[in-house]
């Protein structure tokens, strides 16, 4: 609890964690928030392309706007809150747990363990991250549950870095030693008193990680990989604008300022947490 | 010296031999038949065996692996499914176009980086500080093909539509101007450097914020570190000690970080291409992930992944280099 009462004294990571919340709630509550529904085309021809403010010809005002289907922006915007922030922490997840069980594995066993991961996560790093995702995304049919998985399987090799580090860095602890020396199982070890210790720094690349993980996924979204339409993400709305660019400017903008507020407040709460709860800086 | 080189090389090696050989895999095990592009749409059973032996698709997956493999390291990148063109004359078509976007912004992105960051860690707890700060951040969380679309909609579209003048109106698409070929060699060169300019500020923009938030940190870390307060109680100058002692240790880990934000790079290279009409690497690599254009999907991974293992090793030596404790005592 008080490396929570840390965090929660820099003002950066309450700021990042309040944008989250909101998103968050967004996205929880999107049925009862949004004014309209996501998907629904209503009379296309009269309701394309309304500016934001504008009143439709059913009298409902759009404040961010139609896109060219007629479809509320702001509604979208809302629902599509659900959807990144979704496949960002579920994919962070993934790879954190990957990379957490490589770099433990590494640290722990050592040798030609060590060698062997610790070679496999630098060749894993060499790779574009963009250009493997292409590669596994076109290869399969795009879902949601598909770009979860590829965000996952591709982003775990920071974290494996930074686990087999921390971990090798407990290894020689005093506390370590006392509790091989009573007898405590592999196991028990790890999960006991090597990862509760390690954790910290985990949580931080977590926090970046999900950033990074919206980002990629609305960039795939945008190359018409991420997730499917008509379900909306900032992606592909974002990749929908970018047709009407002239005569629609706010169709591609909004969702953008979206994702760049997200990135902007999992980056503001991943450096606040780093100074607020690492010792040496503290 | 020479053993850590040789060492360098092979892992690189055998990290490209690992990129190559994943990515076969990969393709290899995809549902999608690439012998239905090859044969007209509706062909038949025969056609379809004829077509998937003359492309070798009939033999086991370890032999294709292992000639692919052999052609590949001699330079028989074999032909493209949708255009019917070596892909080895596609992908040097296309090289250059990223090479040239991908330096060009690797400069603007170190040289605006340290300047800004430590412009930053100068002016420290100012107005400009903070300003600065706040502003890298947001344009740090910009993924790279918004921030595209937004500088097309205000320098050309917006532009064009108010009439700007030349200076900030720029091409949004493409290379050259249809009528490169009509213009004098100077107009030549002109048109090309406006049509880099909305591609490089869109690359640079980010990576410039990115390198200022770490060159900030970096200084600042070094800052307070006893051999500067030691160069400070010896009596040598401000100047002295903000250039010789504290630039030159912060600065350091930059040189890691060229090697580590390639991919990063390459990625959004990737979209930028896309964007902009540019005709590289990236931008053929979109299209025959969409087209299932196997030969060429395998080709440019392994390029981006030679070009992220030359850029590290290029790192680690300039490193050596830079720091001669490096290759002195071998550290990592």
């Amino acid at each position: 609890m008080n490396s929570l009462g840390q965090l929660l004294r820099d003002r950066r990571a309450t700021t990042g964690l309040v944008i989250l919340a909101i998103l968050g709630i967004l996205g929880l509550l999107a049925p009862i928030i949004a004014p309209a529904d996501p998907v629904v085309q209503h009379d296309v021809l009269r309701t394309r392309f309304l500016p934001p403010f504008a009143t439709g010809p059913d009298g409902n005002l759009y404040m961010l706007g139609t896109d060219r289907f007629g479809r509320d922006l702001l509604s979208r915007l809302v629902y599509g809150a659900r959807i990144s922030l979704a496949v960002g922490l579920l994919s962070v997840a993934v790879s954190v747990g990957l990379g957490a069980v490589i770099g433990l594995a590494s640290a722990y066993f050592g040798g030609t363990v060590e060698k062997t991961l610790m070679a496999l996560t630098d060749a894993a790093l060499a790779m574009p991250r963009l250009v493997l995702l292409l590669a596994l995304i076109t290869l399969w049919e795009p879902s949601m549950l598909l770009v979860v998985l590829v965000l996952g399987l591709t982003g775990w090799m920071g974290i494996a870095r930074l686990t087999r580090a921390e971990v090798k860095g407990l290894m020689g602890r005093a506390f370590v030693d006392a509790a091989k020396a009573a007898g405590i199982g592999d196991v028990r070890l790890i999960a006991r008193h090597l990862l509760p210790n390690a954790v910290t720094p985990l949580l931080v690349a977590a926090a970046l990680g999900v950033g990074n993980a919206i980002m990629l996924e609305a960039g795939l979204s945008f190359l018409g990989l991420g997730v499917p339409p008509p379900a909306p993400s900032w992606g592909n709305m974002i990749a929908g604008g970018r047709d009407a660019l002239v005569n629609a400017p706010w169709i591609a903008t909004f969702p953008g300022i979206m994702v760049v507020l997200t990135v902007v407040a999992c980056n503001l709460l991943g450096d606040g947490a780093r100074d607020a709860l690492d010792p040496k800086t503290r | 010296m020479l053993r850590r080189a040789t060492r360098r090389l092979l892992l690189g090696f055998g990290i490209v031999l690992f990129v190559v050989t994943a990515t076969f895999i990969l393709v290899s095990i995809a549902p999608g038949d690439p012998a239905r592009l090859w044969v007209a749409p509706g062909a038949g059973q025969a056609e379809l065996d004829a077509a998937r032996q003359a492309l070798g698709l009939d033999r086991p997956l370890p032999v294709r692996y292992l000639t692919w493999l052999a052609n590949f390291a001699r330079g028989d990148w074999g032909t493209s499914l949708v255009q019917q063109r070596p892909v080895m004359s596609i992908v040097a078509d296309a090289l250059p176009h990223t090479l040239l976007l991908t330096a060009a912004s690797l400069i603007l992105t170190y040289i605006g980086g340290i300047i800004v960051g430590v412009i930053q860690a100068l002016r420290h707890r100012t107005a400009l500080d903070t300003g600065l700060t706040v502003t890298t951040l947001f344009v740090y969380g910009m993924p790279a093909y918004w921030l595209a679309i937004m500088l097309v909609l205000v320098f050309s579209y917006a532009a064009a539509r108010y009439g700007w003048p030349d200076w900030i109106r720029f091409p949004a698409l493409g290379v050259t101007s249809l009528d490169a070929e009509f213009l004098s060699p100077w107009g030549r060169t002109v048109d090309r450097i406006r049509h880099l300019a909305l591609p490089l500020v869109t690359l640079g923009a980010i990576g410039v914020a990115g390198t200022a938030r770490f060159v900030r940190g970096a200084v600042l870390d070094v800052r307070n570190l006893p051999f500067v307060r030691t160069a400070r109680a010896k009596g040598v100058s401000q100047l002295a000690v903000q250039w010789r002692h504290i630039l030159r240790n912060a600065l350091l880990p930059l040189i890691t970080l060229l090697g580590l934000s390639l991919p990063a790079l390459f990625s959004g290279t990737v979209f930028v291409e896309v964007i902009f009409a540019w005709p590289g690497m990236g931008r053929i690599m979109v299209d025959a992930v969409a087209g299932r254009d196997y030969p060429i999907v395998m080709a440019t991974t392994a390029i981006f992944a030679l070009l992220v293992v030359i850029g590290n090793l290029l790192a680690d030596i300039l490193y050596a280099v830079a720091d001669p404790r490096v290759a002195r005592d071998g550290h990592e």
